[in-house]
């Protein structure tokens, strides 16, 4: 309560108030706030006018140019999709194998179907398609069920073991252990027989009786030698690549209780067009095979639109 | 003797009914929420039964000095709470950077560490210091003690209840998946009375006072303190699932929803940690500064265009979402305008030192508040910007705005909340000066370097994520995966990680500083400029009989 007085060190008078000693200078508003204010201010008002900004009773106010974000974005999306439009026709027509033939529809595709693993694959292949534990690489020429344009094509509009899917891949190991067709001590010898086709092992004893067992139990799906079966999506087991792992942990557990890996049906799921660049993508990444020889065994493989024609 | 004896049937009632809601509970957590409830009862019965002399001090004190105990207890907690949250922010930044530090255990994982390390900053941490320095501000400026001295004791105490139950639950996995409003309707409803007792000594104080003018610290403290209790009421506006569990639904759905979510969390931005803290700086600033503020006028100007932009500006956190187009337009404008309004608090703040700049060289608490107003500003300019919707539209969910968040947390909340700790220390425990001055300068510079890296690394950081979220390849197609993001932004998150490490060993060595004096120590050290205290003139008018006010010369 200190009557104004003039500040020694500004030279500027106090408005008079005074609170546990604290004063306050009688300083005008600085010009150069009061300005930016008044501007931000005519800003805000000529915005309001130009874009959708006051509420009516059902509406509000549409803006001098009827700017909105969702036409904004239907604006955008009409435009790309009129920009594409040729290209995702031909991409429609061709076939499979016919893109994969044709360099700039191959080149085309490989980026949308690049796109569409990033969002929907990677999740269990992984970002660069080397897959992990239960989920393929898909850079390698180790195929489970087929290399070709158009037996991927056929596994990714299918699935693998996807219910409700009739066309869906399907096969399924026995679980040796868990439903008593082995004993404990068979499954051992099968995993040491196994090691020893896999060339992780050296022949022993515990192998050469379960090569009896693999015989008896295995060979029907998984060959006589381990060289596997695209036909019911088995394994080949006469390399060192591991779908669940190959340590005696890994293989014991695999032929006790058996895998059952599923993968989605994606053909009921994105546009039939995204799906082809999908397969001619993972075709491209390394390991994709020729479109084999015209073969007599007709499979059933109804839903595939496009069989090996050569 | 009676009203030690009425408390002490209050507590046996409360510990009963927590007793009670215990032995009813529909789940675990609210059973081990009314166990801390019934455990506080129990504290709270004893200290009462043991303590009927501690009452008298209470109600028969000194009136010649004013009521500091809440004030110190506060002080403490901050610095506590301030360590916690400090800590908890470290630990969830490197489980950014290095995943396996979540544990895999449930209460270990990031999830439920993020709303630790946020209510313990602002509400733990922030929250004690807008009390704390509140009741201080308060009765200086109204040279007048804390109306309601009971309730005032009430509020910190019930305001450290009400961050261990937060707290716990967020660690059990109580939520409301609110931000920054996670705790349930149980805590919501002990907080509300919380602080209606707040705004009763608040109040009460203002209106006993003997100076015939407010003085604008307590106009912000107290918008601050109304605001947050609307704020807070109805953005918590929830049913329980059953009245003896933890779970509650909005009454709020969709967009509807969201939007009181953004606008109750922009005006926590804006009244607890700008509103809140603005009152701070405009009694530190003066009092460690000796000099006058700057300006009335703008004062006055830019509390009231403060106040009324503020409350609008929520919208701008559902920039292209299901919100109407309009409201997104009026988020964005009144964002806009509030610019130069955020800016009058810092003009006025490092304005005031004009007479005195020379302490910024000698002065290590007014380096701080400096940098604290500096930070400030860069922040509420950032803040506009953002609300640009072109800017949002890269910036909106990145990095960026936590980078933003911290520069305005660690630079501006923290470093003037760390100001009027070393203010206050020397003058609530009556020492001749802190422990240490050096050491409030070592203090400076980690923090600051800290916030460097803290605020440089998210810019880059967001940035980089915005980009290449919305890199297109020239087919039309997106270029890159979420993952990819993920881990380009590695490096960020490590020195992210490295400037809250300096921060937080800044914190540490204030809690040093800070306990040597509170034990009387004085370190030996080369002697560095500080604001003289006189005790003496420490004290409150005291009248006669209960006049209104003194009269005023012209």
């Amino acid at each position: 309560m200190s009557k104004p007085r003039l500040d020694d060190a500004t030279g500027v008078e106090t408005v008079g108030h005074e609170w546990d000693g604290i004063e306050e200078l009688n300083n005008p508003l600085p010009r150069w706030w009061l300005w930016s204010f008044y501007a931000c201010i005519v800003f805000a008002i000529g915005y309001s006018v130009v874009y959708p900004a006051i509420p009516l009773r059902n509406t509000a106010t549409a803006g001098t140019f009827g700017w909105s974000s969702r036409g904004d974005l239907a604006k955008e999306m009409r435009a790309e999709a009129a920009r594409t439009a040729g290209l995702m026709a031909e991409l429609g027509n061709a076939s499979i194998e016919q893109i994969a033939t044709d360099p700039r529809l191959r080149r085309a595709a490989i980026d949308g179907g690049r796109a569409a693993f990033k969002v929907n694959c990677i999740q269990c292949h992984g970002n660069g398609a080397a897959g992990s534990v239960g989920y393929p690489n898909l850079n390698d020429d180790d195929w489970l069920w087929g290399g070709d344009a158009a037996t991927i094509h056929r596994t990714v509009i299918n699935g693998i073991r996807q219910p409700g899917n009739d066309a869906t891949l399907m096969s399924q190991m026995p679980a040796f252990g868990r439903d008593g067709i082995l004993t404990a001590d068979q499954v051992q010898n099968v995993v040491s027989h196994v090691r020893v086709l896999a060339g992780e092992d050296k022949p022993n004893a515990s192998a050469q009786q379960g090569a009896q067992l693999y015989a008896d139990n295995c060979v029907v799906c998984h060959g006589a030698v381990g060289e596997g079966s695209r036909t019911v999506g088995a394994p080949r087991l006469n390399d060192a690549i591991w779908l669940y792992g190959g340590s005696r942990a890994a293989l014991t557990q695999t032929i006790t209780n058996a895998r059952y890996g599923v993968m989605p049906s994606w053909g009921n799921r994105l546009d039939p067009v995204t799906v082809k660049m999908l397969a001619t993508y993972v075709h491209s990444l390394g390991g994709g095979e020729e479109a084999p020889a015209p073969e007599p065994a007709p499979e059933a493989v109804a839903a595939a639109p496009a069989d090996a024609t050569e | 003797m009676v009203s030690a004896l009425s408390r002490s049937s209050l507590w046996l009632l409360s510990l009963l009914i927590a007793v009670v809601a215990y032995a009813l509970a529909v789940d675990t957590g609210f059973a081990i929420h009314m166990f801390i409830v019934a455990v506080a009862c129990i504290i709270g019965l004893v200290v009462t039964l043991r303590g009927v002399d501690l009452s008298k001090a209470i109600l028969a004190p000194d009136q010649g000095r004013y009521d500091d105990d809440p004030i110190r207890w506060g002080v403490i907690a901050t610095v506590f709470w301030g360590m916690a949250g400090f800590l908890a922010g470290l630990v969830i930044a490197l489980q950014l950077a290095l995943p396996v530090l979540n544990l895999g255990l449930e209460w270990t994982a990031f999830g439920r560490l993020r709303p630790l390390h946020t209510s313990a900053v602002i509400f733990a941490f922030g929250g004690n210091a807008l009390i704390a320095t509140s009741f201080y501000v308060v009765q200086r400026t109204c040279r007048a003690r804390l109306a309601f001295p009971g309730l005032a004791r009430f509020v910190f105490w019930g305001y450290q209840l009400f961050i261990v139950l937060a707290a716990t639950g967020y660690l059990l996995g109580i939520t409301q998946g609110k931000e920054y409003a996670e705790p349930e309707w149980y805590v919501d409803l002990w907080l509300t009375v919380v602080w209606v007792a707040y705004l009763a000594v608040f109040v009460g104080t203002i209106v006993k006072r003997t100076e015939p003018h407010i003085y604008v610290a307590n106009w912000f403290y107290l918008s601050f303190i109304i605001t947050v209790a609307m704020l807070h009421i109805v953005n918590n506006l929830n049913w329980p699932v059953s009245f003896t569990g933890s779970r509650s639904y909005p009454i709020f759905a969709g967009v509807q929803g969201a939007l009181v979510q953004w606008w109750y969390g922009h005006n926590a931005v804006g009244f607890f940690l700008t509103a809140g803290f603005l009152a701070m700086m405009y009694y530190f600033v003066p009092k460690q500064a000796e000099r006058p503020v700057f300006s009335y006028r703008l004062s006055i100007i830019h509390f009231w265009a403060l106040i009324f932009l503020y409350i609008w500006a929520g919208p701008h956190h559902l920039h292209y979402t299901a919100l109407p187009d309009w409201a997104q337009t009026l988020g964005m404008v009144f964002s806009i305008m509030l610019w130069m309004p955020s800016w009058g608090g810092m003009i006025n703040g490092l304005m005031t030192l004009n007479g005195a700049w020379d302490k910024v060289r000698t002065d290590p608490i007014i380096r701080m508040m400096v940098m604290a107003l500096a930070f400030y500003g860069m922040s509420t300019f950032e803040g506009p910007m953002m609300s640009i919707k072109s800017v949002n539209s890269l910036s909106h969910y990145t990095d960026w705005t936590i980078g933003h968040v911290h520069s305005g947390a660690l630079g501006w909340n923290g470093m003037i909340t760390f100001a009027s700790v070393y203010y206050l220390v020397p003058r609530l425990w009556n020492r001749s000066r802190l422990y240490s001055l050096r050491m409030v300068n070592w203090h400076f510079w980690l923090a600051t370097v800290g916030i460097v890296f803290y605020a440089s690394s998210m810019w880059v950081a967001g940035i980089t994520q915005g980009l290449m979220w919305r890199e297109y390849g020239a087919d039309g197609y997106l270029v890159n995966s979420f993952v990819e993001t993920v881990a380009a932004l590695k490096p960020m998150y490590f020195l992210r990680a490295f400037g809250g490490f300096l921060y937080l060993t800044g914190a540490v060595i204030m809690t040093i500083n800070v306990w040597r004096t509170i034990l009387g120590h004085l370190r030996e050290e080369a002697p560095m400029a500080d604001t003289a205290f006189d005790p003496e003139k420490d004290r409150p008018v005291v009248q006669p009989a209960p006049v209104h006010a003194a009269p005023v010369a012209a």
